[in-house]
């Protein structure tokens, strides 16, 4: 088994590892009672996704490969947007609330 | 397919080193140690992008999710100083974990049971002349869209957080 | 003796005027043996990475003396002078005074935090040695992204400044580190926008083809781009914490700022950090801007990294010369410098500068007759927009002010001595 590990990288390789950060960031962002646990599951989420894009990229026919990564660019650039709004958000209903655990955040209005 | 050793080997310890840095994420106990473990995991992604051939990329991922999207948590950590500051989960997470297991298991047998279309390509060089070229050539609208959108999140981002119009002066 | 080592010398002058065809020799002679592939990257590696950590350890030593001795006689005092003729065994009397100090802890520090932000902070500044090239092939990591890998490893290194002052729990480290990021952040785009006119005339952001485009077309970059120069050395020095820009440790303001409440070792750690830093940022300078290890054909006589290492020394004599001579300024005046005069100036340059790319492409005139058109060009755009900004921006001189003006809202929120949370975590009862 350790051979067949070491011998190459193959793409079924490197998907599985975009699998497995996904599959906890989207844990994260299911089950943390903090906004920013769930802020970090998804940019865990986002990072997942672009290393699956930038395999596909390197690994597969495409007719211009290098699309995989400005994609990649893309969300990297939309992710750090999001991520500055929600820690905005999360700022601003603070100063309301005096908490960001979600659990306590489950009014419409008040 | 890659077949340097050299490479295999590091693309091993990266890829355990993030995957074991994001399961810290999720068993810390405080907040601020899990935003660490978070931008270790960035920076090992990034070093995933480098064996996958895409070094503009990895460096923009080091530049700006290591060096500020990891900043901004710590902000946001910094300015909610009453609030819990453990890192539990709510009371959710027993079937958060099984859909999160489900999701990894679909995704293991769709990456092994797919016959993909491989080319047998050799890596790419320097990326950062072509990429430049893709933004202002075929990608020029998104690139301008990007900058907008950019532009609105931080419009945005200090809209949200002024203070009341109280007299500070 | 002394023959055999001269003869040793003319003999092998090849070898130690370049030290990449010593480890080339190196490769040579692995790969004749028939060791494994990898193995010569290893070495080579191993080789690289021993000369900088040679070199960083040096500095370190070497700057402390420099920073006191040189500060101390341009302030008309003498500097330390007891420790050593001229005071050159002071930073030997620093080092074993610090190690020999107790390293105290707060209780209610976030102790893992508190270790680690130290080692954050030093790290980048050393592994950022590995892109700088210290002769015609002697870099230890040729990046083709060179240039971004600067920012990036700058990056990280706010960050640690950042953890370092809140993983205190105290509320001046806490101030101390805000008013940093903010200073921080706000001098990253003038650095960005300032290379970026290098890299823009250059055509490439590998730095050793940076050197080499100077080398080419036989002019330093400073005469070339004045006025990035000017940005990145006045941007750098407020990211380097340096005075006039220090206001994250000033002793007579916030106490010590994010390094409060570090001592012994871990505080010696944060200044032999400040001080590889200062050093690595003259790298970038000479580099960039002063030609590397190129000096007009003088690099055939004497090795290039012998000339590197003399550029780099007199960078870091300017950024001396600075601290020496300029008081410190106000958080909300550096600040407002940053946005209001050199994002814009960075801006217009970039303007200029790709308008004279695009000139210089599409005509395709000699060289020898574009090159010094932009010299001048850029010359007299760098003075002129300095004089501009001066005479828009500047207040008028008033000899009794009346009313502030300037006011810093920097708000920092109010922290108990122990909130609950930190007295669940270490046991420590608030006051």
């Amino acid at each position: 088994m350790p051979e067949m590990l070491l011998a190459s990288v193959k793409l079924e390789h490197v998907l599985i590892l975009g699998g497995w950060l996904f599959a906890i960031g989207l844990f994260l962002a299911l089950s943390k009672r903090n906004a920013i646990g769930i802020l970090m599951g998804v940019e865990l989420m986002l990072n997942a996704v672009n290393v699956t894009l930038l395999a596909f990229s390197r690994f597969v026919v495409s007719p211009r490969p290098l699309d995989g990564q400005v994609f990649a660019v893309f969300v990297i650039t939309v992710a750090a947007a999001e991520a500055a709004v929600a820690l905005a958000l999360a700022v601003a209903v603070y100063r309301h609330r005096q908490t960001v655990n979600i659990d306590e955040i489950d009014l419409l209005r008040w | 397919m890659i077949n340097d050793t050299g490479i295999v080997v590091a693309f091993w310890v990266l890829a355990v080193t993030t995957v074991g840095c994001a399961l810290m994420v999720v068993a810390v106990r405080e907040l601020i140690h899990a935003v660490l473990f978070l931008a270790l995991s960035f920076v090992g992604v990034a070093g995933i992008y480098i064996v996958l051939s895409a070094d503009f990329v990895a460096v923009v991922q080091v530049l700006i999710y290591a060096g500020a999207v990891a900043v901004l948590m710590t902000f946001a950590v910094m300015l909610t100083p009453a609030a819990d500051r453990r890192n539990s989960e709510t009371g959710f997470w027993l079937p958060a974990a099984v859909l999160a297991g489900l999701v990894l298991v679909v995704i293991v047998f769709v990456a092994y049971d797919t016959s993909w279309n491989l080319s047998g390509r050799a890596a790419f060089p320097a990326t950062a002349a072509s990429l430049g070229e893709a933004f202002l050539k075929p990608y020029v609208v998104p690139f301008e869209v990007a900058s907008v959108l950019l532009m609105t999140a931080m419009v945005g981002a200090i809209v949200l957080t002024k203070e009341e119009e109280g007299d500070d002066a | 003796m002394n023959a055999l080592l001269l003869t040793l010398i003319t003999k092998h002058w090849y070898d130690i005027r370049d030290l990449s065809n010593l480890s080339a020799k190196i490769q040579q002679l692995i790969a004749d043996a028939g060791g494994p592939h990898w193995l010569i990257y290893v070495v080579s590696g191993l080789l690289g990475a021993g000369g900088i950590v040679a070199f960083v350890g040096g500095v370190a030593i070497i700057n402390i003396w420099v920073e006191r001795r040189v500060v101390g006689r341009m302030q008309s005092r003498l500097g330390p002078n007891r420790a050593g003729p001229f005071g050159l065994l002071q930073p030997v009397a620093d080092a074993i005074k610090l190690m020999q100090k107790e390293v105290l802890q707060p209780k209610t520090a976030y102790g893992l935090i508190f270790t680690v932000a130290p080692i954050m902070f030093t790290v980048p500044g050393i592994f950022l040695m590995a892109v700088l090239p210290w002769g015609r092939n002697m870099t230890l990591a040729n990046l083709d992204v060179g240039v971004l890998f600067l920012l990036a490893a700058s990056s990280l290194g706010a960050l640690a400044v950042f953890l370092a002052g809140y993983s205190s729990n105290n509320k001046y480290s806490l101030f101390g580190s805000m008013r940093v990021i903010a200073m921080l952040v706000s001098y990253e785009i003038p650095i960005v926008l300032a290379l970026l006119g290098v890299v823009l005339f250059a055509g490439t952001m590998n730095l050793g083809d940076i050197v080499l485009f100077q080398e080419k077309y036989r002019v330093l970059m400073v005469l070339l781009q004045p006025l990035p120069f000017l940005i990145y050395f006045i941007a750098i020095s407020a990211e380097l914490n340096r005075t006039p820009a220090d206001i994250a440790e000033a002793e007579s303001e916030i106490v010590g700022g994010f390094h409060t409440e570090y001592s012994g070792m871990k505080f010696g750690l944060f200044y032999a950090a400040e001080l590889i830093n200062a050093v690595v940022v003259s790298g970038i300078i000479a580099t960039m801007f002063l030609g590397g290890w190129w000096a007009y054909k003088l690099d055939e006589i004497v090795p290039g990294w012998m000339i590197y290492i003399g550029k780099i020394y007199t960078v870091y004599f300017l950024f001396v010369w600075t601290r020496g001579t300029l008081p410190r300024f106000r958080i909300d005046q550096l600040l407002a410098f940053a946005w209001k005069w050199l994002t814009p100036m960075a801006i217009f340059n970039i303007v200029l500068v790709a308008a004279e790319v695009l000139v210089w492409d599409e005509t395709g005139w000699s060289a020898g007759f574009m090159i010094p058109a932009f010299v001048v060009v850029n010359n007299v755009f760098a003075v002129a927009t300095v004089f501009a900004f001066m005479r828009l921006l500047m207040p008028k001189f008033e000899r009794f002010p009346t009313g502030l003006r300037y006011y810093s809202t920097i708000d920092v929120p109010s922290l108990p001595a122990a909130t609950p949370a930190d007295t669940a975590r270490t046991g420590v009862q608030a006051v």
